[in-house]
């Protein structure tokens, strides 16, 4: 097939088959990083532009990352010290960059929508590097890709994800994707952090780990972010602990082979102990290097082209 | 596009392969450091089958791997749609070795050349030799092979098709018009 997007700005309008043809283009990037030299000439002469407004470290290094290993010319941008601060909009910065000849943009910005707004209104490529807490698509693809290497399938493949679910990008993406896929996906977490209409999403919604976890192939928990406390959606972090994080008596309850997965960053401690996250079942780290491979494979497919 | 001709059938496929094997053994008595490379597509299912060849008469099995050069092309920023990235997979060091890349047909040299820049990134190989089933001329670039199984003069206008059991479900060389 050929991928015929100007864009990736999410999971929700990709079909099945263009999810399964980055997928299998991944592949292609992540033995490239296993290469005594990590580096292929194929974006030479492009320039990628990393427009980052917020902060971020992991997933902007692993587009750098990927852009440097694809030998593009790389900008990074970051809202606190540009012409922003000088009142000027969004669309008239990205179009003065653009007037200096790049060739895509990637965009974290803390409004959903607004990768959404650019590539509407400019001519190149735009990547969506998380919008607000509507899709984290190149995360999620990368979750998938994860699964997909370990259990060599998708289909089938119950999957919980546990916490904080309104907040979460990840969570969105991952649910389009993997129920595209033929996944059969549920969340859980505090019914503060739920948000409406889940199952129209074709989600499953518990409330106890105890239930959520019975019989899954995968375990995928989510950042809880202290501010959640202040905001009324939490009593305390400490009774968040007690009764959603992953303990070894709660991680029995899934199947003997369950993986267990965190976007990232983790709080030890919170969402998970320090000897699940290191332990054999985790494949954290895993994510992370092959979310290098991804964003590869999305670059390559968006860039090498006339 | 219009069938001119068959060029080569199984039978004459596979004697061209025993030639090269024998050639590519005899050129360098020593198999010890021999590794075989083939190109993605087609190049890999001949340098599997020379590899076996070769393992037959000296009763060793040679390192072989494949190798895509879709993310080393020159042409990148002119065509109109990218091209699928295969598999590359060589998991074995390179260093000093003698590599036999394969391919299928030899025409512009531009595969070749890119297939030599994806080896220097795995290493640094002692000798890198060529092997085709088919070259058809009409070089871009100062390239040649040391192992031809069939030399076929061609027109510009005319297409060299290789088929193969592996990939094709048949062994056979067409010579193809475009239209």
């Amino acid at each position: 097939m050929n991928f015929k997007r100007k864009d990736l700005l999410g999971i929700q309008d990709l079909s099945k088959e263009e999810i399964l043809f980055i997928l299998e283009t991944t592949k292609s990037f992540r033995e490239v990083l296993d290469r005594p030299i990590k580096k292929v000439p194929t974006l030479r002469g492009r320039t990628v532009v990393n427009l980052f407004f917020e902060v971020s470290t992991r997933t902007r290094m692993s587009f750098e990352l990927a852009e440097k290993r694809l030998s593009a010319d790389v900008l990074n941008f970051s809202s606190a010290n540009s012409s922003l601060v000088k009142g000027e909009t969004l669309l008239d910065t990205a179009k003065n960059i653009l007037a200096m000849k790049v060739d895509c943009f990637v965009l974290r910005h803390p409004v959903p929508g607004t990768p959404h707004l650019l590539a509407k209104k400019l001519p190149i490529p735009i990547i969506n590097a998380g919008d607000g807490a509507h899709e984290h698509p190149t995360q999620a693809l990368s979750d998938i890709y994860t699964i997909q290497e370990r259990k060599k399938r998708i289909e089938g493949l119950k999957i919980a994800i546990i916490g904080d679910i309104t907040h979460s990008r990840v969570a969105r993406s991952n649910i389009w994707g993997l129920s595209k896929l033929g996944a059969q996906v549920r969340v859980c977490g505090p019914p503060t952090l739920i948000p409406p209409l889940m199952e129209e999403m074709g989600v499953e919604v518990f409330y106890l780990p105890e239930d959520a976890l019975r019989g899954v192939d995968i375990v995928m928990m989510l950042r809880i972010q202290k501010e959640r406390q202040n905001e009324g959606l939490l009593p305390s972090i400490s009774e968040y602990i007690d009764f959603f994080s992953l303990t070894e008596d709660r991680l029995k309850l899934a199947r003997e082979d369950v993986l267990v997965m965190h976007p990232g960053p983790v709080n030890r401690g919170v969402e998970l102990p320090a000897r699940i996250a290191d332990g054999k079942r985790s494949v954290i780290l895993d994510q992370v290097v092959n979310g290098v491979a991804v964003r590869m494979a999305v670059l390559y497919l968006l860039l090498a082209k006339r | 596009m219009a069938k001119l001709a068959k060029l080569m059938d199984k039978e004459e496929i596979r004697r061209a392969l025993s030639r090269l094997s024998h050639q590519i053994l005899e050129k360098d008595k020593e198999v010890k450091d021999l590794v075989i490379v083939g190109i993605q597509r087609r190049g890999v299912p001949l340098a599997e089958r020379i590899s076996g060849m070769i393992e037959k008469m000296e009763g060793k099995k040679l390192d072989t791997g494949t190798l895509d050069i879709t993310l080393y092309r020159d042409d990148l920023t002119q065509i109109a749609h990218q091209p699928i990235v295969r598999n590359t997979h060589i998991p074995f060091p390179i260093d000093n070795k003698r590599i036999v890349l394969v391919d299928d047909v030899l025409y512009t040299g531009r595969t070749v050349r890119a297939a030599i820049d994806v080896l220097i990134d795995f290493g640094r190989p002692r000798k890198i030799e060529l092997a085709v089933l088919v070259d058809r001329g009409h070089r871009e670039l100062p390239i040649r092979a040391d192992f031809v199984g069939k030399n076929i003069p061609t027109a510009s206008e005319e297409m060299v098709e290789v088929k193969l059991e592996e990939v094709d479900g048949r062994d056979e060389v067409l010579l193809l018009r475009r239209n």
